[in-house]
């Protein structure tokens, strides 16, 4: 069957271009396969025998690497939860390299959308703003608010790159504007830096202790190469300096920092905070909303101090400024407060020992925990209730449900 | 806040998690006794597993000192395809259930008086949750999950975090909590969950026709509900719980310690 191959030659000439000196022959169909090795994905087990690679036990030992060098290290680690997060986007010459497919700051633009995303699903109380490197001159895009889609609209129409990047004027423009939010709140910078190069006015150093005083946590995370100025920066002002070497990797690196990082205790005062909780309007009721100007038909919230109304939660009233939210919101924090415990792997010795009762199901999702040879494959135990779980429910019940199913069916005394 | 979307697979091929509160403090005081109410739930489940072949039921016992799974439709014991007769799971429904109460019973130790006597709500939610899990796990093609909460016992405060952990991931997942409260007090965690989810919350005025809210109001697929009227919450009480079950305060604004201090 040629018809595939024909179509192609007629259609895209560039491509075939390339790979006709290799793969001339080959039809369309034929050339999906060319590049994938399917014998890479086969290991040998102890006695010899072909086994496809245990992707699954893989990626969950992986994970239970990842929770137990978090658990061992914050225990018992204040986290800022109030976070006003500044993303400072390099649009300089150097976002528009195509090492990254289709060009750099494309590959930013997608990661910075799902980060803004995930970072208001975590952090519900926080806001973002987004300050633009160009032509060596740092602008603020947005203004620093809690809406998701307003920052995310205003940044995909601007995604022109050109010019030098200036480290030192975006930090300026942004411990300018970060020394006016309210003092319980915590100060951060995310830089995505894809140049080699900085062009500052002045002596940068000045400007990190500057930032260092005015206590902002700054990261960075490189696409290029590890550059020095950047890791200095951020070991000065406690922050996390990456470099992403591809595409995956920067997703990962990005969404790292969606989570709230620990907090150190001098930085955001403890305070009483004032806040809000509107009651919903009822349906049907007319009144004039205070963000967008005009007369609005009920579903809208009224502000318990000043009674203006707001479309959306969590804001800021407009007129008497005072923070609105509703109880989801603060809920949605409160799994950093009461964390579970890791739990622990079922040891072979105890699987294997014929006098203990073991569970066959998994506690949360009745799946099997018996091998297709019907002997005990792995579990995890819960310290505190001895339920046994499967892997997947373990990273289930850790990274997005926080709560043990076993804990909660048993009844304390 | 809009109702769930359904996606892109077999658009009304369901999954319901039934969460079945079991708790003898409440029945022993509600208008319409257990048997009662079991039969009307029985019909009801028997009638979502006739609307389409393929549809699943999953059924979860809520009860006072644990929670346990009583009933899966699509497990081998239950399915019988010889003459193409119907499923008969009456039977071993109930014996689980019995079994689940009678261990129940025994766990029982002395309680203080005074205390709320609420059922393991977050017990069965997260369960219900590990499940639904299980099933998006298992491939591009599966039915729709939805959890459907027959609540009658008072909410308890000290499982509220534990609530909210679980709607937040349900809604995370896409997944709508109906709940039907046979009760006499409204209950607030109910109320919560199904707005945050998308899903519809009922309170049925009159419990001897719970067969028929429930066979209207509860058993539509995901897919049905763009085109049916279902009731819609008039208005929910977000009243947040203390952790410690004080007393709540009615002023509409509230003060909120944000300093997060490690546990002592």
């Amino acid at each position: 069957m040629n018809n595939g191959a024909g179509r192609r030659i007629n259609g895209g000439a560039e491509e075939d271009e390339d790979e006709d000196d290799v793969n001339g022959d080959l039809d369309a169909w034929e050339r999906t396969y060319t590049d994938e090795r399917s014998w890479e994905s086969l290991q040998e087990d102890e006695s010899g025998m072909l086994r496809p690679i245990d992707n699954q036990a893989l990626y969950h030992s992986q994970y239970r690497q990842r929770l137990r060098s978090l658990s061992s290290t914050a225990a018992r680690i204040q986290k800022g939860l109030i976070r006003y997060l500044y993303i400072v986007i390099d649009l300089s010459r150097a976002a528009s390299e195509m090492d990254f497919r289709p060009s750099r700051i494309a590959v930013i633009a997608k990661h910075v959308e799902t980060f803004i995303r995930e970072f208001f699903y975590q952090n519900p109380l926080s806001q973002v703003g987004i300050v633009t490197i160009k032509d060596g001159v740092a602008h603020c895009l947005t203004d620093i608010g809690g809406s998701p889609e307003s920052h995310i609209n205003a940044l995909m129409k601007k995604l022109e790159c050109s010019g030098d990047s200036s480290l030192q004027n975006a930090l300026d423009l942004v411990d300018g504007y970060l020394n006016q939010i309210p003092s319980y709140g915590h100060r951060e910078v995310l830089i995505l830096y894809s140049a080699l190069s900085t062009c500052d006015p002045g002596d940068i150093m000045d400007t990190i202790q500057k930032c260092r005083k005015s206590k902002i946590r700054c990261s960075v995370i490189g696409l290029a190469a590890e550059m020095f100025i950047c890791k200095h920066l951020c070991q000065e002002t406690g922050g996390t300096y990456s470099v992403a070497l591809d595409e995956s990797h920067f997703k990962e690196l990005i969404l790292e920092h969606a989570p709230p990082p620990p907090a150190i205790a001098e930085f955001a005062v403890a305070n009483l905070i004032k806040m809000g909780f509107p009651q919903r309007a009822a349906e049907g009721s007319i009144s004039i909303c205070s963000c967008h100007k005009e007369a609005k038909v009920g579903a809208g919230y009224t502000c318990p101090r000043c009674k203006a109304r707001a479309c959306e939660l969590p804001t800021e009233c407009c007129v008497c400024g005072l923070t609105l939210v509703s109880s989801p919101h603060l809920a949605r924090s409160y799994h950093h407060l009461f964390p579970i415990a890791p739990f622990d792997e079922v040891t072979s010795s105890h699987l294997n020992n014929p006098n203990c009762k073991l569970q066959r199901n998994c506690f949360g999702c009745q799946q099997s925990l018996l091998d297709p040879g019907n002997k005990p494959g792995p579990a995890i135990v819960c310290p505190k209730c001895k339920r046994y779980f499967c892997l997947d429910c373990d990273i289930y019940i850790h990274e997005s449900l926080h709560n043990c199913p076993g804990c909660d069916s048993l009844r304390h005394s | 806040m809009a109702s769930a979307p359904s996606k892109l697979y077999a658009d009304d091929v369901s999954l319901v998690v039934v969460l079945l509160d079991t708790n003898p403090f409440f029945w022993s005081s509600s208008s319409l006794s257990f048997s009662q109410f079991l039969s009307h739930v029985l019909a009801f489940l028997n009638a979502i597993l006739t609307l389409n072949q393929l549809n699943q039921v999953v059924v979860i016992a809520t009860g006072y000192n644990s929670c346990d799974y009583v009933f899966d439709s699509s497990s081998d014991l239950n399915r019988s395809f010889e003459n193409g007769r119907m499923p008969v799971m009456c039977s071993s429904l109930l014996q689980k259930l019995e079994e689940f109460l009678i261990k129940d019973e025994q766990l029982s130790k002395e309680e203080p008086e005074g205390k709320v006597k609420s059922s393991l709500f977050s017990g069965s939610l997260s369960m219900a949750l590990c499940y639904i899990q299980r099933v998006f796990r298992s491939g591009a093609l599966h039915p729709h999950p939805r959890i459907l909460c027959l609540q009658g016992s008072p909410d308890g405060p000290e499982q509220y975090v534990a609530i909210m952990n679980a709607i937040f991931s349900a809604q995370r997942s896409s997944v709508p909590i109906d709940s039907c409260y046979l009760g006499s007090q409204n209950s607030a965690f109910l109320q919560q969950a199904s707005y945050i989810t998308g899903g519809v919350h009922h309170k049925p005025q009159n419990l001897d026709g719970l067969f028929q809210y429930l066979m209207t109001i509860f058993a539509t697929d995901l897919h049905s509900r763009s085109f049916i009227h279902l009731p819609k919450p008039v208005g929910v009480d977000f009243r947040a719980s203390s952790v410690f079950g004080q007393a709540q305060s009615e002023a509409a604004s509230a003060s909120d310690k944000k300093r997060k201090t490690p546990e002592t």
